[in-house]
């Protein structure tokens, strides 16, 4: 176990510099997860920690040990692919044994080791069986096995989970978060999947274009988004957007395009005019109440959990979430509110402006 | 519906067996002149079959002439040239696939340029190379001859084994604390062995039945090889068919063998499993 200590990481490929200057410090035993949409370097970032892509400038610490010139094999972690790259040529014990046996380990203690983790995976009566014999979500834990038997220093992850059919993901999610409650070891885990970045990590890091747009707890993040990225991104559905400008008299507030005025709980700070985006997520646009303003009804997804509503505000589209069956007979129009208590306000940056 | 089905079915079956009957009928016109006694060859006529056959012709090619000496010399020429280009373009062709390195557009072009010359062009040139050295009228210079022909098309076929092997699984390899050389012996290679199959097969045929450097750089009989010794029966004014057939039978042998041997790995498909699929 060990902690990961990440500065100033620059990746170029020829002359493209795909990461700007990472800063991350992993504890020990964390469990650190980047998310962030394809193309955003999360992967690379991944891959130059175990050693797969060499690193334009910065360092790389595990363990408080500079890995910067350390072969793959040289910095004892382990890893799980997105295709899992079992070797098909081997059973799954001769695939979960592959490293021990590398590091000449005496037979007792592999079989042990291998005993031990596939015990804890559930995979005791395949481990004769080749990869080709499996189905995908047993090559997930074989893959998840190679990981535990080593006891690395780290374990890291690149999106392991997206081969999977929704059900079966939902499922290897929880184990792997059992898995880490158990072995305590520090992970990254790399995902596009906001659901799992929310449910599996200590800490998560939002990434876009190579720069890390936010650090922090998966309700920080939600809760308090530091920009337009991170808002929209964490959250499903996606948190509404609403452009318009700030007013402070007769008391703070956002005036929406259509002139529709929306009370803020306290003065930002902002110049009056200065232009803003109001933010709201679904499941706090306040539905059906007396007051507030008028929303045509586009479109009504039930998913059985609840509902979600599509609707459109003065000509802006804004998504509403409730458990209320009774806005299934809401006819062609609906009356929502914004409750002032759950509003986010972003400068024309896009950068959050604190209302808490 | 169905009989459109049933039609498309006989139609590809009868296709195929075209095709056999038209790749195997020289063989089988080869068996049956060695089978057939030299008083019958030109009297009956064009047959099927000679009405009395005849093993006097197998028996006169391995007791009376250089044939075993010459099976002798192919099988080492052949069987040497086909490990050595083998386990060469294993190590080239993985280079080629995975790393990436000044000159190497260059470089593959200008393997690709070896591949377009007529070889006779270079029998004056190879010979002019080889008589100082003293590789003439010898087995090795024939085998690095051979080598130096093949390695440029068996290292672009190992490549293209290697290219369809995903970079995930040497990685792997890698974290779980193989080098890269370990990785390339232990994961890689074994998931290569059909393409080292074919890359064997092709050039152990191609080093089998090469006529022409084996014509031009030996002379006498000790070093020939069997496509050389076959000329023999062409003499001036004759030419023995029955023993020519004969040997020629007998040479198909040694190539049958080998194939029987590696066969079972050029069935595709041991990479299966290996990635989600």
């Amino acid at each position: 176990m060990a902690s990961i200590d990440i500065a100033g990481i620059t990746k170029n490929f020829g002359n493209i510099e795909v990461l700007h200057g990472i800063d991350l410090d992993i504890e020990d035993g964390e469990f650190i997860v980047l998310v962030g949409p394809s193309g955003c370097g999360k992967s690379t970032l991944l891959r130059m920690i175990a050693g797969l892509e060499e690193v334009s400038s910065g360092d790389i610490t595990i363990a408080g040990r500079r890995v910067n010139d350390l072969a793959p094999r040289d910095r004892d972690i382990a890893m799980v692919f997105q295709s899992y790259a079992l070797y098909p040529h081997m059973n799954v014990a001769g695939n979960m044994s592959y490293s021990l046996r590398l590091r000449r380990t005496a037979k007792d203690r592999i079989a042990q080791a291998v005993s031990g983790a596939a015990g804890k995976l559930g995979l005791e009566p395949l481990l004769d069986r080749r990869p080709k014999a499996l189905s995908g979500g047993q090559r997930q834990r074989v893959a998840m096995g190679r990981a535990i038997v080593r006891q690395p220093k780290a374990f890291l992850f690149d999106e392991p989970l997206s081969n999977l059919d929704a059900r079966l993901r939902e499922q290897m999610r929880a184990e792997i978060k059992r898995l880490h409650a158990e072995l305590g070891a520090t992970s990254i885990y790399v995902t596009h999947d906001q659901i799992e970045a929310m449910t599996l990590a200590d800490r998560i890091v939002a990434m876009q274009g190579g720069v890390v747009q936010q650090v922090g707890t998966p309700l920080d993040l939600y809760d308090r988004p530091a920009n337009l990225f991170v808002a929209g991104f964490i959250g499903s559905p996606g948190m509404n957007f609403l452009p318009g400008r700030y007013d402070a008299a007769p008391g703070p507030a956002v005036i929406l395009a259509d002139g529709a005025r929306i009370a803020l709980p306290l003065d930002p700070g902002l110049a009056p005019g200065a232009e803003v985006t109001l933010g709201i997520r679904p499941e706090h646009v306040a539905l059906g109440e007396s007051g507030g303003m008028e929303a045509g009804v586009d479109l009504i997804e039930p998913t059985g959990l609840g509902i979600i509503l599509h609707l459109s505000l003065q000509g802006v589209g804004l998504k509403a979430f409730t458990a209320d069956r009774g806005v299934l007979n809401s006819g062609p129009s609906i009356r929502v509110s914004l409750p002032s208590a759950h509003l986010h306000l972003f400068d024309s940056a896009g950068n959050r402006v604190a209302l808490r | 519906m169905r009989n459109f089905r049933l039609i498309g079915t006989v139609a590809h079956r009868l296709a195929l067996l075209v095709y056999i009957a038209v790749a195997l009928f020289p063989l089988y016109w080869l068996l049956k002149i060695a089978v057939t006694p030299d008083k019958l060859l030109y009297t009956e006529g064009v047959r099927l079959w000679p009405s009395h056959i005849t093993w006097s012709h197998f028996r006169f090619v391995i007791e009376n002439s250089d044939f075993p000496i010459f099976f002798r010399n192919s099988v080492i020429v052949s069987g040497s040239t086909a490990v050595v280009v083998t386990a060469l373009s294993s190590l080239s062709g993985y280079a080629l696939s995975r790393f990436s390195f000044r000159f190497k557009f260059w470089l593959v072009g200008l393997m690709l340029v070896t591949q377009m010359f007529p070889l006779v062009m270079l029998v004056a040139p190879i010979f002019k190379l080889l008589s100082p050295l003293g590789l003439t009228n010898s087995l090795t210079g024939l085998v690095i001859v051979y080598t130096a022909f093949n390695l440029p098309f068996a290292t672009f076929l190992m490549q293209s084994f290697f290219d369809g092997i995903p970079k995930d699984l040497e990685e792997a390899a890698m974290i779980d604390g193989a080098s890269q050389f370990t990785a390339f012996r232990e994961i890689i290679l074994p998931l290569t062995l059909p393409g080292i199959a074919a890359t064997l097969g092709f050039v152990f045929t191609a080093a089998w039945s090469e006529l022409l450097f084996a014509l031009m750089l030996i002379s006498g009989n000790d070093a020939a090889t069997f496509p050389v010794g076959l000329l023999g029966f062409v003499s001036k004014f004759a030419v023995d068919f029955g023993q020519m057939m004969a040997a020629g039978v007998l040479a198909l042998i040694p190539a049958c063998i080998f194939f029987l041997l590696i066969q079972r790995y050029l069935v595709q498909g041991l990479t299966a499993g290996a990635v989600k699929g």
